[in-house]
């Protein structure tokens, strides 16, 4: 026994600690979470009709200064989110040692034991949704819509995008994805930063399925609302 | 009562393990658990061959020493009760059942379904040491404690070590465990003037014994026979995120 200095010493200290870990998992799970709260709120814009979409876009893309540090940050977020998250899954694998013969879901959601392959698919639609509005891989053409105001025409985009079934379903499958991955990960998160207290936890836990809901419907409404001719190119 | 119970047999760590299968003829549904393994044993004896290693010690649920996953549930198919509060009567006649050993790596087997987990003993003594006066009883209202957190800390204190939140989590994870050691005295003013090295001892050796980390599936409050919520895991890890943040904690070690 000592009574020296007994605390983390360093930071670093913290992170080789399992609960270390997770936290960064939840930090930077939260950030992800706050983003793409916003990203769908900016999508449902699309409601709002041309104008609307396409002046919102314009005033993302215009302050570059703003634009660039904030993507930087998010890439260095969802990096953080998936080389732990990956290093975790691969650890924790080994922890078990010799598996159950009979090997039962007990008290678990199917969420909650399969975050790394949810996780897994989302980030490949994150790849191919870069691709295919962000960076105009897929849809080169994409990029040439101009509306009056010589804006890029997001509203042309999204309409002509989401006018094939095929890719409505690639989308929708991409957000119930993340839906699912939230349904779990929006409590894990509370948790692992320490706030899913007592009376707190239950509430917790039917708040992160209603987000989940929430989410997808949102993400989910946009592409199904084209599909159905609910927006059109006027 | 006729039963198959199919075991897992393994002579030491050492050796390969293998399921092997008995029939039992004359359980009744009124036996534990461990009573029906016990009538097995005895049978096994007369015939000469080795009987079933098993962990037991109370055998009334508070020891937290029976240990066996039973087809596939940790402390088998009731919730809030320990292996030897488990009935035959849980069970229908003819049923196959499957008889393991808690796994993960930070219990090294030691035979058939008998584990090593002192590894959770090492973490309660890297807790340390509560700062109280021992000798003459200290007067009783001299240390207020609120009502709701000293039930709190009792619910964390029914917490029997039996090591169930381990075998049932994916991770073989013990935050359960911690949490609620962490809690029991780290929520009452006894504990509070080393409650931060506390914390950090008990997570630092959680993390070298070999435990994995916490998924958050909630399984090991479903088999935890004392019915510990996960909340506790909450608690231990807002324990943890302020007292490593002030990176220098100075107190005792134990």
């Amino acid at each position: 026994m000592n009574q020296t200095s007994v605390g983390m010493n360093s930071l670093w200290k913290v992170f080789t600690t399992t609960i270390g870990k997770k936290a960064v998992m939840a930090a930077t799970g939260g950030v992800l979470l706050l983003f793409v709260i916003a990203h769908m709120a900016g999508n449902l814009q699309m409601f709002l009709g041309w104008g609307d979409i396409n002046n919102y876009a314009d005033l993302l893309k215009s302050h570059r200064e703003f634009l660039w540090p904030f993507r930087v940050f998010l890439a260095t977020c969802l990096v953080l989110h998936v080389s732990t998250g990956s290093f975790l899954a691969i650890d924790n694998r080994r922890k078990r040692g010799h598996s159950y013969e009979v090997k039962k879901l007990v008290g678990a959601s199917f969420a909650s034991q399969t975050m790394w392959i949810s996780g897994l698919i989302i980030f490949c639609f994150i790849v191919y949704h870069l691709l295919h509005f962000t960076l105009g891989v897929t849809n080169p053409e994409y990029l040439t819509f101009r509306d009056a105001h010589d804006r890029p025409d997001v509203y042309r985009m999204i309409v002509t995008a989401f006018s094939t079934a095929g890719t409505v379903c690639l989308y929708a499958l991409g957000v119930a994805t993340l839906g699912f991955h939230l349904s779990h990960g929006v409590r894990a998160m509370v948790e692992s930063l320490g706030l899913r207290m007592e009376t707190w936890a239950s509430r917790i836990d039917k708040t992160s399925l209603v987000v989940a809901c929430l989410l997808f419907l949102g993400f989910a409404s946009v592409p199904l609302a084209v599909l159905m001719g609910l927006l059109q190119l006027k | 009562m006729k039963l198959t119970v199919r075991v897992w047999r393994q002579k030491n760590a050492r050796r390969e393990g293998r399921f092997a299968e008995y029939e039992v003829q004359d359980a009744s549904p009124d036996m534990s658990f461990l009573e029906m393994l016990d009538v097995l044993n005895e049978r096994l004896i007369r015939q000469g061959e080795e009987p079933i290693h098993f962990d037991s010690d109370c055998r009334e649920g508070i020891c937290g020493m029976c240990s066996c996953v039973i087809n596939g549930e940790a402390h088998g198919p009731e919730s809030q009760v320990t292996t030897c509060q488990t009935y035959m009567r849980s069970f229908k006649d003819g049923d196959v059942i499957t008889v393991e050993p808690f796994r993960a790596m930070a219990f090294p087997l030691i035979k058939d379904l008998v584990v090593d987990r002192s590894a959770l003993d090492r973490i309660i003594q890297a807790g340390g040491f509560i700062s109280v006066t021992t000798g003459s009883a200290p007067e009783a209202n001299s240390i207020p404690v609120s009502k709701y957190h000293s039930d709190l800390a009792m619910d964390a204190a029914a917490c029997i070590g039996c090591g169930a939140c381990v075998a049932a989590c994916k991770n073989a994870s013990a935050n359960l465990f911690v949490a609620a050691k962490v809690a029991h005295l780290n929520l009452l003013p006894q504990g509070g003037p080393e409650k931060d090295p506390r914390v950090l001892g008990m997570v630092e050796a959680m993390t070298s014994e070999g435990f994995g980390a916490c998924s958050v599936t909630g399984s090991c409050e479903a088999v935890c026979p004392k019915g510990i919520p996960t909340s506790f895991i909450s608690r231990m890890n807002h324990n943890f995120l302020t007292a490593a943040l002030k990176l220098r904690v100075h107190g005792p070690r134990g």
